[in-house]
């Protein structure tokens, strides 16, 4: 009994050892393919079982394809000129007293369809969502990068002027840039100017997160010894961030884009509500409900509302997806 | 003999998840005596923490008690109502966890922590109870205890406030400590001065203590009994001395050979080649079987109960002979 | 503890600097102070004899200087479109935007934190579920489109409260009232819930989230280890950890008001300094802009400062240094 276990890789070649190993060989044998494991996945299997969650991705996906489809689904082209008749104008929607059923949701003081213009507007307010999202994270996570890697004197110029603009919330940082591009510019007519003027002014507002969350994680990892080894070879630094420090980043700059894309879209919605957005002639969900909350107390409801419950759904859906991709990858609740 | 003040039957832990249910404890049974220390020592994961927290009923959902019943000093406590087992925590079983760092709220004077304990669960209130309170922490050893009562956690050292915590446990002088790894968090030093408290202590007040380590050392230091956990079960049983000295289950043989010894010259540490199995995959029949050095054929086959082996319990089929055979010959 | 404290005022006077400097580029640079005072046939030469006058020929560090100077004084130039000194329109605006913010943020707290203490301590409960919906929606919403719903439930559909407008206002000395009048208190209402909405979901779900975090905690379950009652776990060791960093969130949460005030004044109308400024915006008003930047950006950093103080207050760890053994 006191004699010492020795370490051994391989066993003894008694039968019964050999039986025990036997067994351990075929319950490997029963296990799953690699393609059932993944559907089987917490993560995929969380996502099937809520169905709030499908069901709001459904809604997201199906305004997302109507935005992208546009061009070729929506029954009229509100943004030319010649297909517009005044004589149409106001007309309430298809099912009411009134209505023509071509224009299924009614249409607005230019004769605009408003089922169309909200197919467009959707368009430009996904677009500007999501490309002033672009810019805010590869910004931030650039600036992270390097006050983090660099240390020192940059990192505390980045993290000073990160301060100094938390200190604002994004909505007034967006107006102020907005405004000031507005002033120099004069009345800028320029369409694409407008858009670009409008994702910089949002996509400022909102670098700052990424930036400080991926400041800190690559002070982390700078400091690891896989980090140090690569130095020590030679590896240049930006090599070293883009392949070892940015994989690891990416699970919470992920979260942080889920909270910010429907912040995104609300603030370009409520830019172009306040009339510093874009523009009637190209309109945006918010410029919508701009144009239409002067027809409210008219009894012409359907002008606002509509692109509202539009606007709520979109902003409703990214929020409940981007709930659950934040359970999803939360560590502490696995 | 009197009455054992912890008697803990067949005792069975689960986890039921989506994939099925997970067993983290399987028919566990031992008895505490009063003033015994019984320490239960295991590899991580070996279910030793989860016993203990099934026994003062804060298994953390979905984990629940799925079988077997724990008697506190002859009363079944497994069935309680939560407000009846409420106020059995803390006045009649008492808990010391690992990390004296998060265990304290640290918005809170250790002074008000103290206070509020023996104000729920004794007679003493306002200056009697705070007088209590610094008679504990002089008894724990804190020195300056008048002064420092009104002091917050991040003021005192690590093994300071695990004495802190001694006291909140011992506040309401319970029958029973269940101290989960109270000096694992701790330097070395430090760790012989808890020890020593806790058995200062509990030999003083008579208290029982079930010291929950994966530190062999801990256990020959200051327990009377140990019982070994491997997979979720006890595959051993025994006073101190015969389970380190003359152990018996195999595992409990790798076990006590892992552990260098200063007189002895070996070029490698001992290992047990292998890992203990999780709950989602335990083998079939003993537990240990698929690393175990003498493993032969009904190990497989049927789980090993523990029997009785001179002044220890093993479960093994080396020791289960004569029903074993008869078994298998079927 | 004084480390902290200083290094938090010096923290201040650096933003104050930066957007002084913003503030100056955007008043000198952007706009264009002798254009807007002078009509279209005034002469090059004129104008020329103006910009000295007005010592726009000057370096810039003593331009900046004069800005810093002026602005001490509260002289912050004349508005472009108004022609009046800007710090004239800003006080008869200031009361009108400080008390809806108060308002909406009594209202936010008030059912915030009740709301998200009960949905972390009853999670399961449909209640909860319900709750936690509405806030859903409360952060989903844009202001605006809540402030236009709202306006077209009550105000419109159900003609029980005014759209727009402050009502009838006391005047206290040099600040105006609207909270004494009956008119004055109809009209607050939908104003201050539109603003309150969003905060107040938020808030609800900081609350919550900070309450799950700490009843995971070791020490609430060494709490519960002690037999200490659910009441005394629950608020007088889990919510008074759960405030410590809400509280702090929520002093910063007031400037976000401020802010979104500018869209709820915009919506109902309301004689604020926000549609002071969005006007600005949309006019290229530079006056009114920079100065509305520098005003903001003082109460701002006063908040900032007024809540790093409280966590001071609040948190023993900053307060009392470290161990002594």
């Amino acid at each position: 009994m006191s004699s010492s276990i020795r370490a051994s890789g391989s066993a003894d070649a008694r039968p019964d050892v050999m039986s025990a190993q036997q067994d351990i060989k075929s319950i490997k044998a029963d296990q799953p393919s690699p393609l059932a494991l993944f559907l089987d996945n917490d993560f995929v299997y969380s996502f099937w079982h809520s169905k709030i969650t499908v069901a709001a991705s459904l809604v997201a996906l199906l305004i997302v394809l109507g935005a992208v489809l546009a061009p070729w689904i929506a029954p009229h082209d509100p943004f030319d000129l010649k297909t517009l008749s005044l004589l149409d104008s106001n007309a309430p929607p298809a099912w009411a007293k009134g209505g023509d059923i071509r224009f299924l949701l009614g249409t607005d003081d230019q004769g605009r369809d408003v089922f169309s213009t909200i197919l467009y507007g959707s368009r430009l307010s996904l677009a500007v969502g999501l490309l002033s999202v672009v810019f805010a994270a590869a910004l931030g996570i650039t600036l992270g990068l390097i006050a983090g890697y660099a240390g020192g004197a940059v990192d505390t110029l980045i993290m000073r002027a990160a301060d100094v603009q938390l200190t604002f919330p994004a909505i007034l940082i967006a107006l102020l840039i907005d405004g000031t591009a507005h002033a120099l510019f004069g009345q800028y007519r320029e369409e694409s100017a407008t858009i670009w003027v409008l994702v910089l002014s949002i996509g400022l507002s909102f670098w700052v997160q990424y930036a400080r969350t991926v400041r800190s994680m690559t002070f982390v990892e700078r400091n690891k010894d896989y980090v140090l080894a690569a130095r020590l070879i030679g590896i240049r630094p930006s090599l070293i961030l883009v392949r070892h420090i940015l994989p690891n980043v990416i699970g919470p700059v992920l979260v942080i884009v889920t909270i910010n894309l429907a912040l995104a879209i609300i603030l370009e919605a409520t830019l172009s509500f306040l009339g510093v957005g874009l523009s009637p002639t190209q309109p945006s969900l918010g410029t919508m409900i701009r144009i239409g909350n002067n027809f409210l107390f008219s009894g012409e409801w359907w002008i606002a509302i509509f692109p509202g419950i539009t606007l709520a759904a979109l902003v409703l859906s990214v929020n409940l997806v981007g709930d659950w991709l934040r359970d999803a990858l939360n560590p502490k609740l696995r | 003999m009197s009455q054992p003040v912890l008697s803990i039957r067949n005792l069975r832990v689960e986890f039921p998840n989506r994939h099925g249910t997970l067993v983290a404890v399987s028919d566990v049974s031992f008895d505490i005596a009063r003033g015994e220390v019984l320490g239960v020592v295991g590899e991580s994961g070996a279910g030793k923490s989860l016993t203990g927290s099934a026994i003062i009923g804060l298994l953390e959902p979905p984990g629940r008690i799925a079988g077997g019943e724990v008697w506190l000093d002859g009363s079944r406590i497994d069935q309680l109502s939560p407000e009846a087992m409420r106020r059995i925590r803390g006045k009649r079983i008492g808990m010391v966890f690992q990390d004296p760092l998060t265990s304290l709220n640290p918005l809170n004077r250790i002074g008000d922590q103290l206070v509020e304990t023996i104000e729920v669960h004794t007679n003493y209130r306002g200056v009697h109870a705070r007088r209590r309170a610094v008679a504990l922490l002089t008894e724990v050893g804190l020195p300056a205890a008048a002064e420092r009562v009104d002091n917050y956690p991040h003021q005192f050292s690590g093994g300071m406030r695990q004495r802190v915590v001694v006291a909140l446990a011992l506040a309401a002088d319970p029958e029973l400590v269940i101290a989960d790894e109270p000096t694992t968090a701790l330097d070395v030093s430090v760790q012989a001065q808890i020890i020593a408290l806790l058995k200062r202590l509990c030999r003083e007040r008579g208290t029982a203590i079930m010291l929950i380590t994966h530190d062999m050392g801990v256990i020959a230091e200051v327990a009377d009994r140990v019982a070994v956990m491997y997979a979720g079960r006890i595959v051993e049983i025994g006073a101190v001395n015969d389970v380190i000295t003359r152990p018996l289950h195999p595992y409990s043989v790798g076990l006590m050979n892992s552990i260098p010894r200063l007189n002895s010259d070996v070029e490698s540490l001992t290992q047990i080649f292998g890992s203990m199995p999780t709950p989602a995959s335990i083998p079939s029949g003993c537990a240990f079987h698929p690393r175990c050095q003498r493993v032969f054929t009904p190990c497989a086959k049927k789980r090993p109960e523990l029997v009785t082996r001179g002044p220890s319990q093993v479960a093994c089929w080396l020791y289960d002979d004569v029903p074993a055979a008869a078994e298998v010959a079927k | 503890m004084l480390a902290f404290v200083l290094r938090r005022a010096a923290q201040a006077v650096l933003v104050m600097v930066v957007v002084a400097l913003i503030a100056f580029t955007l008043f000198r640079f952007v706009g264009d102070p002798v254009n807007q005072m002078v009509g279209i046939e005034t002469s090059a030469q004129e104008r020329e004899l103006l910009r000295q006058q007005l010592g726009l020929n000057d370096p810039v560090v003593v331009q900046f200087a004069r800005f810093i100077w002026a602005a001490a004084h509260l002289d912050f130039g004349a508005s472009y479109q108004f022609k009046q000194p800007v710090i004239d329109l800003f006080a008869e605006r200031f009361p009108a935007t400080i008390e809806l913010s108060i308002v909406s943020a009594l209202f936010s707290l008030l059912l915030g934190i009740p709301m998200g203490v009960y949905t972390a301590l009853h999670r399961d409960s449909w209640l909860s579920g319900i709750i936690l919906t509405v806030s859903l929606v409360g952060i989903s919403l844009p202001t605006f489109l809540i402030g236009i719903l709202l306006i077209y439930i009550f105000a419109v559909s159900l003609p029980w409260l005014p759209s727009f407008g402050r009502g009838d206002v006391i005047a206290l000395g040099f600040w105006t009232t609207g909270l004494l009048t009956k008119s004055g208190l109809r009209a607050i209402i939908l104003p201050a819930v539109t603003l309150a909405l969003f905060q107040m979901a938020l808030i609800m779900r900081l609350v919550r989230s900070e309450m799950i975090e700490v009843l995971r905690t070791d020490y609430i379950k060494f709490a519960r280890a002690r037999g200490l009652p659910n009441r005394l776990v629950n608020f007088g060791h889990a919510l008074k950890n759960t405030l410590v960093p809400v509280v702090t969130i929520v002093g910063l949460q007031f400037g976000s008001i401020i802010a979104f005030a500018i869209i709820t004044e915009t919506v109902f109308q309301w004689p604020g300094m926000g549609l002071l400024f969005l006007r600005a915006v949309q006019n290229a008003d530079i006056p009114i802009m920079s100065a509305y930047l520098l005003l903001v950006a003082a109460i701002f950093v006063l908040i900032n400062l007024v809540v790093d103080l409280l966590y001071v207050v609040v948190d023993p760890r900053i307060r009392i240094g470290g161990r002594s053994a």
